[in-house]
């Protein structure tokens, strides 16, 4: 392998690129090589930084740091457009495609040349590309009668029309069904064949084991293990992926056991897409114990916390509470008046940024008495609440009439804590509870967890960073393509076991 | 070559919120300057000429609150609708709604004791205005339908259906042209202020005022309206029924457009007619936006536009300004405003490349 790399010129050489947004690094000193004829892949966890590195190399970013090369020679990118130039193509897993146009329309689009178009000529180039690498598109066909599968064949045509030598595809198969992406690999494998280069983005191990050559793991926004794929295996690449080095030490105490508290049975739920995503799923969480479920994302992990919260309503299964049972598919009292809700996505739907802090605060309360009575809301006891949720869960803000906006990511996670945990609750869901914070705020969200534990709450933790997982679970289930792969205590797990079950082996 | 950027900013104080309408104003009157130095005016003896003749005399100020009274009502409608994202295009047509259902009460409803007739007119209108405006919300919330289209061609289909009426049932015996009987005197809004038009419509105009803002401060609704606004995900995940708060909202909004149509039959034509509102819908949208859809600023924003509109006559007389200035002012108004907003969101980045 050393010399392919020694008599091959890399067609892209990232060098220390990094790249900061606000208060984060989201890219930090990466390097990536790409060379002619191979896939590479890019492995990392929702928030590794996988994303941002490819919108950087496509121009959609600038660099804060390091440089870039195509073909050996230094570049310096301002928009897509200087990427296009460069050969390199970006397939999005949202297509960008005109619905109500041909394959043959689409493909044309921005690439008229002249006033006059050209379909006759356009189509032979079209027809020749596709018999080249093995496509079987009709240019004539309109794009919203075309399957999914077919509409990101057009994407790679769209590329392939405009000499892209270069492919990106974020998480491709994502978007797939399993026959859809069999054929995608078979496309993927004609490119390569013919002197295209593909970086493959995705958090899917098999796939990454199956397409790829090469493939980078991406941690927290920097890069932390580079391997050839046949050097490695799932759980090896499991373990890079979500981190092996414990930073945090906390005490989590024992677990004094009490009531069942929440019990799933049988739970069944398809995703947006009409894919299974959650597929008979049960677990029995008690008072007094955190269990942690575990599990690369994607898994199913997002629509088992819905159907928790009272957003998605289970296809099949029951869920209970205290052993009642809980209506699904809204928020009914049983899970208003008992759980406390830590929502996966804190922006999009755990505030209302356009808010002030004191009127987050209150979502959860604001149709019970004292904060409201009779249709009327009461700011004096609003203030007196929001005054004792921002002094117990020290939120830093300029006072409650701020906006929520104005704060920082942690902070905002303590506004939805502080308003979740401060009735001490019997139940606490967690969904990644501290996905894209900082240390100390990461911190802050643990004890507050363990907290509640010692005062004799059931914890749900869903987390898809292991150490945090380890570091706060009594027991821990791993769920991998919506089902449980095992269970274990804290005691008794080991992280390759785990590692494995991540995968989907069962050992 | 310098290129420009717009980047997000750091929130503002809340005090800037209030300031940016009085320097949207300034700015206006700054740049409609400029058309009338143009016509060849004198910019300061215009300008004179124009509050002067809105606000010089007693009866000239008491117009000028007439004026405002139907902008005051369909600002509101519009301003608390898009308080909660529900796209109120169509308060032109609820004002039609309104109006029709004024003109039905003070025509027919004869047989009703003459102190009931004013209660059932407000009732039947703002009633008439709410429930048209239900047809909006029904069809985004249950069939995910536009809300701007729908209202906004809702208005074409109320205003021929007034039409069908006025050349049909409700034509006035013996006249050709669409318009109704006149209303009973019982159904007149009473005049507050002797030899003026100053009438109660006004006074419920400010009503409407204290109450939307009662309703966006002091209400759990008005909460839950804000948040369906704000974040439709979030106000879901709090158990908000974002569908029921929808449907209040544009019950509410379609009924204070409904009160406008009430209070220019009840207190101006005395009838109903196809020109019963010279778009005073349409302008509400507008003067939401320059009041930044808090209902105080709705009230200050169309005492503004009431005042250009009543000043301008005297303007041009006296200063020799067409009059057609006042739909550049309010024009120049929407846009300053619509910049100003942007601006306290955003700021612009210039780069040299």
């Amino acid at each position: 392998m050393e010399g392919r790399i020694l008599e091959k010129q890399a067609v892209i050489e990232m060098r220390g690129v990094t790249k900061r947004f606000v208060d984060v690094i989201a890219n930090d000193k990466v390097d990536l090589k790409l060379f002619p004829n191979e896939v590479v892949g890019l492995l990392g966890e929702n928030g590794a930084g996988k994303t941002t590195l490819m919108n950087v190399l496509f121009g959609y970013y600038n660099l804060d740091g390091g440089e870039m090369l195509i073909g050996g020679e230094k570049v310096s990118f301002s928009s897509p457009k200087d990427a296009i130039n460069h050969g390199i193509a970006m397939i999005h897993q949202h297509f960008t495609l005109v619905q109500t146009q041909t394959v043959l329309e689409n493909v044309m689009i921005g690439m008229e040349g002249s006033f006059f178009l050209n379909y006759k000529k356009a189509k032979e180039k079209l027809l020749g590309i596709e018999k080249e690498f093995g496509f079987h598109l009709d240019p004539d066909a309109v794009v919203w009668t075309l399957s999914i599968g077919e509409q990101q064949k057009l994407e790679i045509l769209k590329a392939l029309y405009r000499d892209a030598k270069i492919l990106i595809m974020d998480e491709p198969t994502a978007v797939l069904a399993p026959t859809e992406t069999i054929e995608l690999f078979e496309t993927l494998h004609n490119l390569v064949k013919s002197g295209h280069s593909i970086i493959f983005i995705s958090h899917h191990l098999q796939e990454v084991m199956d397409i790829c050559d090469r493939v980078v793991v991406l941690r927290n926004g920097k890069r932390v293990a580079e391997t050839e794929v046949s050097e490695t295996t799932i759980p090896e690449l499991a373990s890079l992926m979500v981190g092996r080095e414990l930073l945090e030490r906390l005490d989590k105490g024992k677990s004094k056991t009490g009531e069942v508290i929440l019990e799933a049975k049988d739970l069944r739920v398809k995703n947006n897409r009409g894919i299974t995503a959650v597929d008979g799923l049960s677990f029995v969480l008690k008072e007094g114990e955190v269990l942690g479920v575990a599990g690369v994302s994607g898994n199913g992990q997002t629509e088992l916390s819905e159907m928790l919260f009272g957003e998605v309503k289970p296809e099949e299964g029951e869920i209970y509470i205290s052993g009642k049972k809980v209506p699904g598919g809204s928020l009914s009292s049983v899970i208003k008046e008992s759980m406390a809700r830590i929502p996966e996505d804190r922006i999009k739907t755990g505030l209302f940024m356009d808010l002030s802090v004191k009127e987050n605060m209150i979502l959860e309360s604001h149709v019970k008495e004292p904060i409201s009575k009779n249709g009327l809301i009461n700011i004096k006891e609003i203030r007196s609440f929001a005054d004792n949720c921002i002094k117990s869960f020290s939120v830093k803000t300029d006072g409650m009439d701020a906006p929520v906006k104005s704060l920082s990511g942690g902070n905002l996670q303590k506004v939805i804590l502080a308003r979740e945990l401060v009735g001490d609750p019997k139940l606490v869901v967690a969904c990644q509870p501290t996905r894209g914070l900082d240390v100390g705020a990461m911190e802050y969200v643990h004890q507050a967890m363990l907290n509640q534990k010692e005062s004799g709450a059931g914890v749900l933790l869903i987390s898809d960073d292991l150490d945090e997982i380890f570091l706060l679970s009594d027991r821990i289930i791993v769920m991998y393509e919506g089902k449980i792969m095992g269970e274990v205590s804290a005691e008794e797990a080991d992280r390759d076991k785990i590692g494995l079950w991540m995968s989907g082996v069962t050992s | 070559m310098i290129g420009m950027s717009i980047v997000k900013r750091k929130p503002l104080p809340a005090w800037v919120m209030l300031v940016i309408p009085v320097a949207a104003v300034f700015v206006t009157l700054l740049i409609t300057s400029i058309p009338i130095l143009i016509a060849g005016g004198n910019v300061f003896k215009a300008y004179g000429a124009l509050f002067q003749g809105a606000l010089g005399s007693k009866f000239n100020l008491l117009e000028t609150f007439v004026k405002a009274s139907p902008l005051v009502l369909t600002g509101l409608a519009v301003a608390f609708a898009f308080r909660a994202k529900f796209w109120n295009i169509g308060a032109e047509g609820q004002l039609f709604a309104g109006a029709i259902m004024a003109a039905w009460v003070g025509i027919y409803f004869t047989w009703l004791p003459s102190f009931l007739v004013i209660p059932f007119m407000i009732i039947f209108g703002f009633l008439g205005g709410g429930l048209w405006a239900t047809i909006p919300a029904f069809l985004k919330t249950k069939l995910k339908v536009d809300d701007v289209v729908t209202t906004l061609l809702l208005n074409y289909v109320i205003l021929h259906i007034m039409g069908a009426l006025l050349f049909g049932p409700m034509q006035m015996e013996g006249s050709s042209w669409p318009r109704s009987a006149s209303i009973m005197d019982a159904a007149f809004y009473p005049m507050l202020i002797a030899r003026s038009r100053f009438h109660l419509g006004i006074i419920i105009s400010l009503v409407a005022v204290l109450a939307i803002w009662f309703i966006n401060n002091k209400t759990v609704f008005g909460y839950q309206s804000r948040g369906v606004g704000i974040n439709l995900n979030a106000a879901k995940f709090g158990g908000i029924n974002t569908n029921m708060v929808i449907l209040k909202t544009a019950i509410i909004s379609g009924g204070l457009a409904g009160l406008a149509g009430v209070g220019e039959v009840a207190a101006i034509h005395h009838h109903l007619m196809m020109d019963v509102s010279p778009g005073y819908g349409y302008t509400g949208i507008v003067i939401a936006m320059l009041g930044n859809l808090h209902p105080i600023g709705v009230a200050l924003a169309a005492f503004f536009f009431s005042v250009i509109s009543v000043g301008a006559q005297t303007m041009s007389r006296v200063a020799g300004i067409p009059i057609y200035i006042v739909g550049v002012i309010e024009g120049v108004a929407l846009m300053t405003m619509l910049i100003f907003i942007l601006l306290t969101e955003y700021k612009i980045r210039w780069t040299k490349s």
